[in-house]
């Protein structure tokens, strides 16, 4: 079908979104994460098992994420801040959503860059300003693309990894999100 | 040929009153009958085109059955068994006519709505003096929703108009009617079964068009140029607030692509046919302009909404049909109007055999097809497929 070579498998994925259109049970995942209090606004953040398929599934490794405040937040900066794994989240799922509807279009990539700004506010967090929210007030991505497309077919890769992108729905939609004490 | 009311009884009571047709007056035939009127550009009001409707019926000397409607049909013995309200039919054969848009579909938080917002359909709307004064939600820009938000707005209320994914097209290209070119250049001759995605293709919304005598565009800059608010796809109601996509942006780049894309297959068919002398210089349109900040929430119970208008779609409604050919969807299983029954078959659906099927002209070619197959399946009483 395609002569590019980006390294995704599309017809896997192709393929797995026929089989799942008849199952659609086998399509229920759930990610996981457990989180440790360090010492400070320090943590660590475990990622190993998930379920999907119908059964319990696991990472080739466990992957252990710091987070923390930066100095200027009088903190010890033994990691990044959570809000920043929101971009981590959203640059890395737009990437991969971009890799592979270009190896689904027959694109061939030279290289991909992507620069995200969160803008962000503190006065929100830090309860200085009732008027000001939490989150993000707004996020920029920048892609800087080479690849054998034109300008258009390029901005089109773009906008189909945000369409299919679980992240940026995450980050664009709101989440029914449950927290309580075990 | 049952029809639950009189002849053209969808066009008569489920659009609104303003309401005409997308497609050019020459462009509106059936078999047989084309437009001999003074304005073959214009575009066919409600009375317009159940007037056509009914010179139809009248010279195919259709043998139609007026107020007689179906409500049950199940398989039996040697064929199928129908219920009407006018008694009970045996037949070999059923020809499923009922159309795509029986049903408005409204998603599942209109009922966190609060109670002081009134909310319509586009079944229930005629004409804006029947809403409230005060603001409007018009939710959906497909070419229903742009043509309510539109009307609405020029009424002088407020109108704030919800955007998911849409179609958006210029109402006229290099001088022509831009469904002349989707006719012309063969975009519309594309068969059922050559379309990359059909699912897809089937389930696309209405495009941003509107028939009016000025031909004038209904795009999304029209309607801000106007005064409407644009904010993105209604994604939930939480503690009576509206909360809206972030991903507005997304939703225009996507449409100002595939418009793109399509102006370019125009031009290339232009090119290669020789066409370019007839019609005028390649255009291109200014992107989708994104507001400066769109609002995420909206408070639905603050006053500033007094209405909200579901341009959310349409599903048809099979619930009269005791034969299990629905899937999962709603939708009717069947292959290019072949129904995944035997002897049943289906006209004037989305993308039925070809992309023109979802247009009034298109059932010609549709209907020649699928009738051929009954008529052999009758003649031949077996399951002969395709």
């Amino acid at each position: 079908m395609t002569t590019a070579a980006n390294g995704v498998n599309v017809q896997a994925l192709l393929d797995a979104r026929e089989a799942l259109k008849g199952s659609p049970e086998a399509a229920q995942f759930v990610w996981r994460a457990t989180t440790k209090w360090r010492n400070g606004v320090h943590s660590t953040t475990t990622v190993k098992e998930y379920f999907g398929l119908g059964q319990e599934q696991s990472h080739k490794t466990e992957t252990v994420f710091d987070a923390d405040h930066p100095e200027v937040f009088a903190a010890e900066d033994n990691g990044i801040t959570p809000i920043e794994y929101l971009l981590v989240g959203l640059a890395s799922c737009l990437t991969a959503g971009v890799a592979s509807v270009a190896q689904n279009r027959g694109i061939q990539l030279r290289s991909v860059e992507a620069t995200l700004e969160g803008a962000h506010d503190i006065r929100g967090i830090l309860g200085a300003d009732s008027d000001v929210r939490n989150g993000f007030n707004g996020i920029k991505v920048t892609f800087t693309i080479d690849a054998d497309a034109s300008k258009q077919e390029i901005e089109a890769l773009v906008a189909q990894s945000q369409k299919r992108s679980a992240v940026f729905d995450a980050l664009t939609n709101p989440t029914d999100v449950t927290v309580e004490v075990a | 040929m049952l029809e639950r009311g009189e002849v053209a009884n969808s066009w008569r009571r489920e659009r609104w009153d303003s309401f005409r047709l997308l497609t050019p007056n020459w462009q509106t035939r059936l078999p047989g009958l084309s437009y001999e009127g003074p304005d073959p550009d214009g575009y066919m009001t409600m009375d317009e085109v159940t007037g056509f409707v009914e010179r139809f019926a009248a010279v195919s000397r259709a043998p139609v059955r007026t107020r007689t409607e179906v409500t049950s049909v199940r398989p039996a013995a040697d064929g199928y068994h129908v219920t009407t309200s006018r008694g009970e039919i045996g037949c070999r054969t059923v020809v499923i006519a009922s159309g795509a848009c029986n049903r408005p579909v409204v998603p599942p938080f209109h009922e966190a709505v609060p109670s002081s917002v009134e909310q319509l359909t586009p079944f229930d709307y005629r004409e804006p003096g029947q809403l409230p004064d005060g603001g409007v939600l018009v939710v959906g820009a497909s070419a229903t929703g742009v043509q309510l938000a539109a009307e609405l707005r020029r009424s002088g209320r407020p109108v704030i108009l919800s955007v998911g994914e849409h179609v958006r097209l210029p109402r006229t290209y290099r001088g022509r009617d831009v469904l002349w070119w989707m006719d012309a250049s063969g975009v519309w001759d594309q068969r059922y079964d050559e379309v990359d995605d059909l699912t897809r293709a089937r389930r696309l919304p209405s495009p941003q068009l509107v028939g009016t005598p000025e031909r004038a565009t209904l795009d999304l800059n029209a309607l801000t140029a106007m005064g409407v608010e644009l904010v993105g796809r209604w994604a939930a109601v939480r503690d009576g607030r509206a909360l809206f996509s972030g991903g507005l942006r997304n939703v225009f780049s996507l449409a100002d692509l595939k418009m793109e894309r399509l102006l370019g297959t125009f031009d290339e068919w232009a090119a290669a046919t020789g066409r370019d002398a007839e019609v005028g210089p390649p255009e291109r349109f200014a992107p989708t302009a994104v507001p400066a900040s769109a609002r995420l929430q909206l408070d639905l119970r603050g006053g500033e909404i007094r209405s909200i208008v579901w341009a959310t779609g349409f599903r048809p409604d099979y619930g009269w049909l005791d034969v299990p050919v629905v899937d999962e969807k709603g939708r009717l299983r069947h292959d290019g109007g072949v129904v995944d029954g035997p002897g049943m078959y289906a006209l004037g659906l989305p993308v039925l055999r070809r992309r023109r099927s979802t247009f009034i002209h298109g059932i010609e070619s549709d209907a020649r097809e699928v009738i051929d197959h009954l008529a052999r399946y009758v003649a031949q009483g077996s399951n002969i497929r395709k």
